[in-house]
């Protein structure tokens, strides 16, 4: 099986194309640099990604959160479950853990921005 | 009339990076005025991540961008005013404010820089047909309904136009639960950078149609669906391909503009192409001792680059100050040549080294930006890649400069 992966590591957007046997990849080609080949790799094997969205504020309005890093796209929609049960309350700094170790590794959601 | 050496209409993150720009080279007394009730302008809406990746070499938010800002503003006591509307602005620099506190204020400015950003291209500027039910947004209103405000604005929505911030509420929207049926993009490619292609429509399954638009709005009270159809190379929908698309919300991402009105009232020249002032090198406008700066004077796609302009201006004005006035050692015109839609800035008044920002009109692979005076070829460089949704820039030294004082400068694309 053949997969195409654009790839966002610059402007460029080369399309790389990953031949897999199985789980195996067997081979990247269209790549023009070392980062193509990695992306390509850690798109078909883990793909990550940063949530960023908003909690709600236990006096009314919303407070917006990001993951401190990014966490693995297949489990997404659990997390953002996750995320969307947090009631914060003020105050809130840029930065405060708002839900600790969301994902076993270490990742945690915090505060974006300054609610006082 | 309080006088204020250098007021900055706008506290988003031109206003306040100029503001703490001219405070480091020296000017003291500033004013920043905003209309918001906080710092920040549209970062505050802006929740998504990807911020700051060549200012700070992180990714941040728009709130942690803005905020990093804020902090330097903060540590250096420059003054700013909150809920604060400028309603006028002349020429020889009379600020004219009000807020509830202060009511109607005027104010001399020794030099003002202009930060306001820029508005939504609304509905009206499309001519679409059809009823004129509730459930058509901007993308930016609906952004700002749901990041600041907590509502959302419907469940399942058609995005017209493929710009970054109609991509980026295609996720948002998809992750609070709406259903994004498709992102419609009337020209054969889209106006958004890649990565938000792949992260926000690719990861959540949203087609993209290019070459696509929309040809009537359904519905009473409410949107209840829109009539889409593919165009010709023209722009010009084919009706046979046209079909029925149930949705309850459509969002515009159709382009920004510049909010000039400001600007127009002190009689500061405009250009056509990036509806925002002409400017020289200090983004000083034609008018003197008027400096502007971010999305007011030209539509940026990375906030980084309005940080580093606004940083230009502000220095620019404190010089302004501390000189008595404009000083102008040569006068060189910039133009857009083949295949380039604009330059900022357009106009050159002094022998250093002056980066040159510009959008090509079409996507190239493989093109040389060239650089010439008349027929003759200044410099050219090559690129693998230009595209009209990511600014390009191109830098003049100040020896070439001073080799073609009182010219006109060309840039232009030429096939590698």
């Amino acid at each position: 099986m053949e997969r195409e992966i654009i790839c966002t590591s610059c402007p460029m957007g080369c399309h790389v194309m990953v031949e897999l046997d199985g789980e195996q990849i067997v081979k990247i080609t269209g790549n023009t640099c070392a980062r193509g080949e990695r992306y390509a790799r850690a798109e078909v094997t883990d793909p990550k990604r940063t949530i960023t969205t908003t909690v709600a504020l236990v006096d009314g309005g919303v407070l917006p959160i990001k993951s401190d890093a990014p966490l693995s796209k297949k489990n997404i929609d659990q997390y953002l479950k996750q995320i969307h049960e947090i009631v914060a309350e003020r105050p809130v700094l840029i930065g405060d853990v708002l839900l600790a170790d969301i994902d076993g590794n270490g990742v945690n959601i915090v505060a974006t921005q300054n609610a006082f | 009339m309080r006088k204020i050496d250098l007021v900055v209409i706008g506290g988003g993150p031109a206003g306040m990076g100029a503001a703490v720009a001219a405070y480091d080279a020296g000017v003291k007394d500033i004013l920043v005025l905003e209309r918001d009730h906080r710092l920040g302008g549209i970062l505050e809406q802006c929740i998504h991540n990807g911020f700051g990746l060549h200012r700070f070499k992180e990714e941040l938010t728009g709130p942690e961008y803005a905020w990093r800002f804020e902090k330097e503003l903060r540590a250096r006591e420059i003054p700013f005013r909150l809920n604060t509307m400028v309603l006028d602005i002349t020429s020889d620099r009379v600020i004219t404010a009000m807020n509830s506190e202060e009511g109607v204020f005027q104010i001399q400015a020794g030099a003002i820089i202009l930060a306001m950003g820029c508005r939504e291209r609304p509905r009206g500027a499309l001519n679409t047909a059809g009823t004129r039910p509730a459930g058509i947004y901007t993308a930016g209103t609906a952004q700002r309904f749901i990041n600041i405000m907590g509502y959302m604005p419907g469940k399942k929505v058609v995005i017209l136009g493929s710009g970054d911030i109609g991509l980026i509420m295609a996720r948002r929207m998809t992750w609070e639960g709406a259903e994004v049926k498709m992102v419609l993009e009337l020209m054969p490619y889209s106006g958004g950078l890649t990565r938000n292609i792949v992260q926000c429509l690719q990861d959540n399954d949203i087609p993209l149609l290019l070459s696509h638009t929309i040809v009537e709005v359904h519905g009473k009270e409410r949107v209840t669906g829109v009539t889409i159809a593919q165009v010709d190379e023209k722009r010009q929908p084919m009706m046979e391909t046209a079909r029925f698309v149930e949705c309850d919300t459509v969002l515009l991402s159709v382009g920004l503009l510049p909010e000039n009105e400001l600007t127009k009232k002190a009689d500061v020249p405009l250009d056509r192409m990036t509806s925002g002032a002409l400017v020289d090198q200090r983004r000083m406008t034609e008018v003197p001792g008027i400096f502007a700066c971010g999305n007011v004077l030209h539509v940026h796609d990375l906030v980084d680059y309005v940080s580093e302009e606004s940083e230009i201006a502000g220095r620019g004005a404190a010089a302004f100050l501390q000189a008595g006035g404009a000083k102008d050692d040569c006068h060189i015109t910039v133009k857009p040549g083949k295949g380039v839609r604009y330059t900022l800035p357009q106009r050159i008044c002094a022998e250093e080294e002056t980066t040159v920002f510009f959008r090509v009109t079409d996507v190239h692979q493989a093109v040389k930006v060239v650089v010439k005076a008349g027929d003759q070829v200044l410099q050219a460089k090559k690129r693998p890649r230009v595209a009209p949704g990511e600014m390009e820039t191109v830098k003049l030294t100040a020896k070439l400069l001073a080799e073609h004082k009182d010219q006109t400068l060309t840039i232009e694309l030429e096939e590698a």
